[in-house]
């Protein structure tokens, strides 16, 4: 278990995204209002900022050209039968303070 | 093979050629047209000079057309004489072309009255293409135009050159406009409208002389007044071309004299349209026209059988803001009068009912209830039990009664004939839902367009799978339309997107709902809404267009293209300071600096110290302009101080899809405002203000909104369409496509022909929002959050 403290809870507003560099590597980091989910920051596609993706529900949709990745599973909702996938982090809160997994 | 010789290349004669195809087509048709085009929708001339339709728009049959059938076409040649014994037309070349049967649909001409002066310069009728096109040519702002004659003709001219920015009078003899239409109350409504549109109506005046040297100056009346001119146009009436029926030694009244089957007094010669006189009446309105060429096709071609025995007279004005519907007789000598006035909307309604049968009604200021009174005039239907709601129509749970009462062969659409049953049957044959698809298979509704509505109806009571073209459900998160849910949000007064989407959604949206109901949420409350950055697509939280590597792209606003040294200086350092890969001049007379990292943008903004160019938004993106006046020697309106202040005045707006604006100082139309969302045309003396324009994905050439004299009505009328096209379209759709969706004339009627208050009730919503809006770039010093802009740094390393 390798946990890294992120960033206060409020840094990332609801339903928005933010990237965290973490030792030259991009993690994105979602607030889905009640709890946080975190994937790799590069779309399977074309290595768009998911960072930057509008959410929708429990999924985010890439900038770029608006795949949609499931942020629970990492798993591609569309287009549909993709194969790649993105990788996922667990996430914890303390006092007020997101953390994830490496 | 019979030699079928036609005088005529208009609507009737062409309409009953095509009705002869049906029967026979291995006729051998020669057809004969004085004029140069064509044949072509002379009822939509109207719609020609008031800018709605370009001439290409009106054309009926195209070239193609009479190639494919094998038609010798004859333009430009007038038939001058007939021999109806050896059986030859000859024409004004000199050529002399046999016939076995000869079809003479040589229409009607302009009646010219006892005036002085007709054939001096810049006197015109108001008939053909030509004197539409010469028309065209001579009307701008400022122009004085006098229209002699208040009737149809006259009233569609006078319109048409007042939409053009012309000062026009109508000068009539009669007490009343379109005495032969309308009752004096109905003729007194019209004279209300028309002033009310800026056309001023003198009644009871006679014409005396046209003066001037060569050219009209003026407009000489009885009275002794001289009305200054500069055009005049003659609509005192038409008469029926009768000489060659004369030639031909047949039986010729007022018009040529048809039967029943449409034949003449020689066994060999026919006639059809605005010449023939039937049972004492020369018809000078379209539907008769056709239904005559349908019973003369069947007599010519050896089937006789149909009988033509009369039309209902019916009339509709087609202008712009002024509905007027005639029809039947409606004098109150033998029947009983059903009235309805209201002063301040304009609207006049009397129907005249006989042994409980309606047989006449005039409609001014309303003529949406039209449909329902010609079929009850048609189908002379019983009206006792209808008594109490004569003049409304029926609750809105009977909507579908009306259709259902419409009987089978009643007439949808008079231009293009075709009946309640054609439909009903396009319907079920066919599979019909919609009404384009409709109007693709059957063609009604591609005349004038005033049974858009009836189609319409017609397709929601009978059509199973009945579809609102360009209704469709915003998406599956909501699932309504954009039209019904801008209503929702008003009447609920929802203020944030998370709430529409938790009480009328799925509670989560999309990136195809969230950026649509942000952008109608800003513009309903003019700002004043809870903005929600999370339902807002990145371009719209960082105010930066984001490029396929991630890093973004800054576009600085430079009204009207124009910049200074300073400036352009300041740019070129701030591409340096930051080592920005490409710097590139845009389409839009901009300066865009490509590859911006997101934690440098508020760095870039600040030392550019210039607003946001909206570039990577649903907004509004620029205007275009070229030098104008300052420089250029051909401008003749200042366009490039247009340009900037319109730029000022819809800057920081959101809009429902990108508005991209230009304007130029003359028609040369160097900035291309000709294809742009709204365009300013400068031209001497005035201004025109074009809307809805392509020059990307799609191509069309903006519509005329209106012609104006001065700079500020310009940008009044950009305004005008401004807002409306913000209020009205839906999320994504471009203002060509809302344009032709809703049709010009419905915006224009909307816009800048709206009454008073409705004008100043869109400029008042248009400042509320422009008051509450800002330049984006300023949240560049004041972030909305903490990390608008920048990455999260980890906090600590721990191991657990």
């Amino acid at each position: 278990m390798n946990w890294i403290r992120i960033a206060t809870c409020d840094s990332i507003p609801p339903r928005e995204g933010r990237a965290a560099v973490i030792g030259g590597k991009q993690i994105a980091i979602f607030n889905l209002g009640d709890r946080f989910l975190a994937v790799d920051n590069q779309c399977p596609h074309q290595s768009g900022p998911l960072c930057d993706g509008i959410v929708a529900g429990d999924a985010v949709v890439c900038p770029l050209h608006a795949w949609k990745v499931n942020l629970e599973t990492g798993a591609v909702a569309r287009p549909a039968d993709q194969e790649a996938c993105v990788r996922t982090y667990e996430t914890r809160v303390d006092e007020g303070v997101v953390s994830i997994n490496l | 093979m019979k030699r079928l010789v036609v005088v005529g290349n208009g609507m009737a004669g062409v309409a009953c050629v095509e009705q002869i195809l049906k029967y026979d087509p291995t006729f051998d048709i020669t057809i004969f047209g004085d004029e140069t085009h064509v044949n072509y929708n002379r009822i939509l001339l109207s719609s020609v000079l008031a800018g709605e339709r370009s001439a290409d728009e009106i054309t009926l049959n195209t070239l193609e057309w009479y190639v494919r059938n094998n038609i010798q076409l004859r333009l430009g040649v007038r038939v001058v004489d007939v021999n109806s014994e050896d059986k030859t037309v000859t024409g004004d070349d000199g050529s002399v072309t046999p016939y076995d049967a000869l079809l003479i649909a040589t229409g009607s001409s302009a009646f010219k009255p006892p005036i002085e002066g007709l054939d001096k310069e810049n006197v015109f009728a108001f008939r053909t293409l030509d004197d539409t096109r010469e028309l065209l040519l001579r009307a701008r702002p400022g122009v004085k135009a006098v229209v002699i004659g208040g009737g149809l003709l006259g009233l569609e001219a006078a319109r048409g050159l007042q939409v053009q920015g012309c000062d026009v009078t109508v000068v009539h003899l009669m007490s009343t406009l379109m005495e032969r239409q309308l009752d004096p109350d109905g003729g007194n409504y019209l004279t209300g409208k028309m002033e009310d549109l800026g056309v001023r109506v003198l009644l009871r005046r006679s014409t005396t002389a046209i003066v001037g040297d060569e050219r009209a100056e003026g407009v000489a009346l009885e009275d002794g007044t001289v009305l200054e001119a500069d055009l005049v146009i003659v609509a005192a009436g038409i008469r029926p071309n009768v000489e060659l029926a004369y030639k031909a030694g047949v039986r010729v009244n007022r018009g040529i004299v048809v039967n029943d089957f449409m034949e003449t007094s020689d066994p060999d010669i026919f006639a059809v349209g605005e010449c023939v006189e039937h049972r004492g009446i020369c018809y000078g309105l379209v539907a008769p026209l056709l239904e005559q060429g349908k019973v003369l096709a069947a007599t010519i071609t050896g089937n006789k059988g149909p009988e033509y025995t009369g039309t209902l007279l019916a009339t509709k004005l087609k202008i712009m803001g002024v509905d007027v519907f005639s029809a039947g007789d409606w004098s109150e000598q033998h029947a009983d009068p059903v009235r309805f006035e209201d002063r301040a909307l304009g609207v006049y309604k009397k129907l005249t009912i006989r042994d409980n049968k309606l047989v006449g009604a005039i409609l001014v200021g309303d003529t949406s209830d039209s449909h329902r009174y010609m079929d009850w005039l048609r189908s002379g239907v019983d009206l006792s039990e209808k008594r109490s709601h004569l003049l409304f129509p029926p609750p809105a749970s009977d909507a579908g009664l009306d259709i259902a009462e419409m009987s089978d062969n009643a007439t949808v659409c008079g231009c293009v004939g075709v009946t309640k049953s054609a439909i009903i049957h396009a319907i079920h044959d066919r599979g019909v839902c919609t009404l384009s698809q409709l109007k693709e298979t059957t063609r009604a509704s591609t005349g004038c367009g005033s049974c858009t509505s009836l189609c319409q109806n017609i397709l929601r009571a009978v059509a199973p799978d009945f579809e609102e073209d360009g209704k469709k459900v915003l998406c599956s998160c909501v699932p309504f339309s954009q039209d019904n849910l801008r209503e929702i949000l008003r009447g609920q007064r929802l203020k944030s997107v998370q709430d529409v989407l938790d009480i009328y959604g799925n509670g989560k949206g999309c990136e195809v709902c969230k950026p649509a109901l942000s952008y109608m949420l800003d513009m309903i409350w003019c700002g004043d809404h809870d903005e929600d950055r999370s339902a807002r697509f990145i371009n719209d939280r960082v105010h930066a267009n984001i490029q396929k590597d991630g890093t973004f792209s800054v576009v600085p606003r430079i009204r009207g293209g124009v910049t200074s040294p300073a400036e352009l200086r300041r740019i070129a350092d701030v591409a340096e300071k930051y080592n920005v890969p490409m710097v590139k001049i845009t389409g839009s007379q901009r300066i865009d600096l490509l590859g911006v990292k997101k934690e440098d943008l508020p760095k870039v903004w600040a030392d550019l110290g210039m607003p946001s160019g909206q570039a990577y938004t649903k907004g509004v993106r620029m205007v275009k302009t070229c030098v104008g006046t300052d420089f250029c020697r051909f401008g003749t309106q200042d366009s490039t101080s247009a340009g900037i202040e319109m730029e000022r005045r819809f800057e920081h707006l959101f809009t429902p899809h990108k508005v991209k604006m230009a304007s130029v100082g003359c028609p040369r139309n160097c900035a291309e405002a000709t294809v742009k969302d709204i365009g300013l045309v400068g031209q001497e003396g005035g201004w025109q203000v074009v809307v809805g324009g392509a020059a990307g994905k799609a191509v069309r050439k903006a519509d005329l909104l209106v012609t104006v004299e001065t700079t500020e009505q310009a940008l009044e009328a950009a305004e005008l369409f401004f807002q409306y096209y913000r209020e009205q379209a839906n999320y994504l759709e471009r203002t060509y496509d809302f344009v032709e969706r809703v049709g010009i004339d419905k915006v224009r009627k909307e816009t800048v022909y709206a009454p008073e208050s409705v004008k100043q009730a869109l400029l008042d919503r248009l400042k509320k929002s422009k008051a509450a809006s800002r330049d984006a770039w300023l949240e560049g010093q004041t972030p909305v959050n903490p990390t608008q802009f920048i990455p999260l740094r980890p906090i600590e390393r721990v191991l657990s």
